[in-house]
């Protein structure tokens, strides 16, 4: 249990998938003009996480692996395996973003079906192979690192709207003002990497 | 969200043209319509890189959309999805193949890059707002157009990483430290004024760069700015 509380603060706070290793920029970007829809896209994303790290474990534990039930090594197939999950859970997700919140499905606009092509998600999938970890452990995984995720985004929504009051140059408005600022903030995680929960926990 | 082209006038009109300028400037991939951030973060240290990159974006994307847009009246929405990625995933394996057989070195120090094409939003991204509503033709000069436009970008943003980064350009050295100057600025404190700067290698460093573009394109272009 320890072990597996461990995980999940690592992903959430130190090994942070947006602003430690910068993958789900597109997004991340894109989205966080504003808190609500921001937590609308964090939602989604948790959703995906939590759902497609342990169905690609499973994928790549009994499918591809030399111990599955084909008893080859078919981990060449991974890519397409893996983005073919996602690809059919952010579907769902779509259709019931659709059906039960129009307002949040016209927000999100382009990047609700983008979540496919989301770094981050197949990047939470492939952190998982690379780890080693087990299902219990993927499963963690995969909710933490979703939740670093909204975490982060719905900080930098936050950081917008605000900022939209300080007298910031005209041209940065907006998009170059968050760039600069998803640039200092991964700077400052930096100084995070590598700590390890485990050790402070006795 | 989707933008639907009107009627066209021939194979080069005047909204063909558009199509195909308009993403290099007006409404580029990275800097207006935020897509593709994720590659640009990760293949600009090294100019070479992102040519190399911006040449397969360039074809993944044209092809995906002229390919999509052939087939959009036959894609049922429910998997329209797992169908894109399919053609996506399908031309990202001809141009590693390509790649490998063309070049075989650039291929071992770009293969993980261009595997990543598949989730590089620009090309989906395209596929949506424009393939999936829009004829073969114009859908194939988008693709052409944003391909450009990405790359513009990742070159620029590349060059600056790589001059203030590593000192050189196209793996030349030309500033900094160096034993292969006319004068040799290794023993000369005098002409060694600029050490490489590493924080240009790190990703924050691509997402500042980016930044002061937009700062910059934006002064540039008015109409641009966010009014919110």
């Amino acid at each position: 249990m320890g072990e597996l509380f461990n995980i999940f603060l690592k992903s959430v706070f130190i090994e942070n998938m947006v602003l430690a290793y910068f993958l789900g920029m597109c997004s991340f970007l894109a989205v966080s003009k504003s808190v609500k829809t921001a937590m609308g896209l964090g939602a989604a994303v948790v959703f995906v996480l939590t759902l497609t790290v342990p169905i690609n474990w499973v994928i790549n534990t009994y499918l591809l692996g030399p111990s599955g039930v084909f008893k080859t090594d078919l981990t060449f197939l991974r890519f397409i395996l893996f983005i073919a999950t996602i690809a059919a859970s952010v579907q769902l997700v779509e259709m019931v973003v659709e059906k039960f919140s129009p307002a949040l499905y016209s927000a999100l606009g382009i990047f609700l079906p983008l979540i496919t092509v989301n770094c981050a998600i197949l990047g939470g999938a492939l952190f998982m192979v690379a780890r080693e970890y087990d299902f219990a452990e993927a499963a963690t995984f995969g909710f933490g690192s979703g939740v670093g995720f909204a975490l982060a985004i719905v900080v930098m929504a936050a950081i917008r709207e605000k900022i939209r009051y300080s007298d910031v140059p005209a041209p940065l408005r907006g998009l170059g003002i968050a760039f600069i600022l998803t640039g200092l903030i991964g700077m400052a995680f930096m100084s995070l990497m590598g700590i390890n929960p485990a050790n402070y926990m006795n | 969200m989707s933008e639907v082209a009107t009627k066209k006038e021939g194979l080069f009109g005047k909204k063909e043209r558009k199509m195909l300028i308009d993403p290099l400037n007006d409404n580029n991939p990275i800097t207006v319509q935020v897509l593709g951030i994720c590659s640009a973060l990760a293949v600009t240290t090294l100019v070479s890189k992102a040519l190399v990159m911006t040449i397969a974006v360039i074809f993944v994307l044209a092809f995906a959309n002229l390919i999509v847009s052939l087939l959009r009246k036959g894609i049922p929405k429910q998997i329209r999805m797992i169908v894109q990625l399919v053609v996506i995933a399908t031309l990202v394996t001809v141009v590693e193949l390509t790649l490998k057989a063309v070049d075989y070195p650039i291929w071992k120090e770009l293969s993980v890059y261009i595997g990543l094409i598949i989730t590089n939003c620009i090309v989906m991204g395209r596929l949506e707002a424009f393939a999936m509503a829009n004829k073969p033709w114009q859908s194939f000069l988008d693709g052409v157009g944003n391909g450009l436009g990405y790359g513009i970008i990742l070159i620029l943003v590349a060059t600056a990483r790589e001059i203030f980064g590593k000192g050189s350009f196209m793996g030349f050295q030309i500033i900094g430290p160096s034993a292969d100057y006319l004068i040799d600025t290794t023993t000369n404190p005098w002409f060694s004024w600029y050490m490489p700067n590493n924080v240009m290698v790190l990703p924050a460093a691509a997402l500042f760069v980016i930044g002061i573009i937009i700062w910059i394109q934006r002064s540039r272009n008015p109409k641009l700015i966010d009014i919110s």
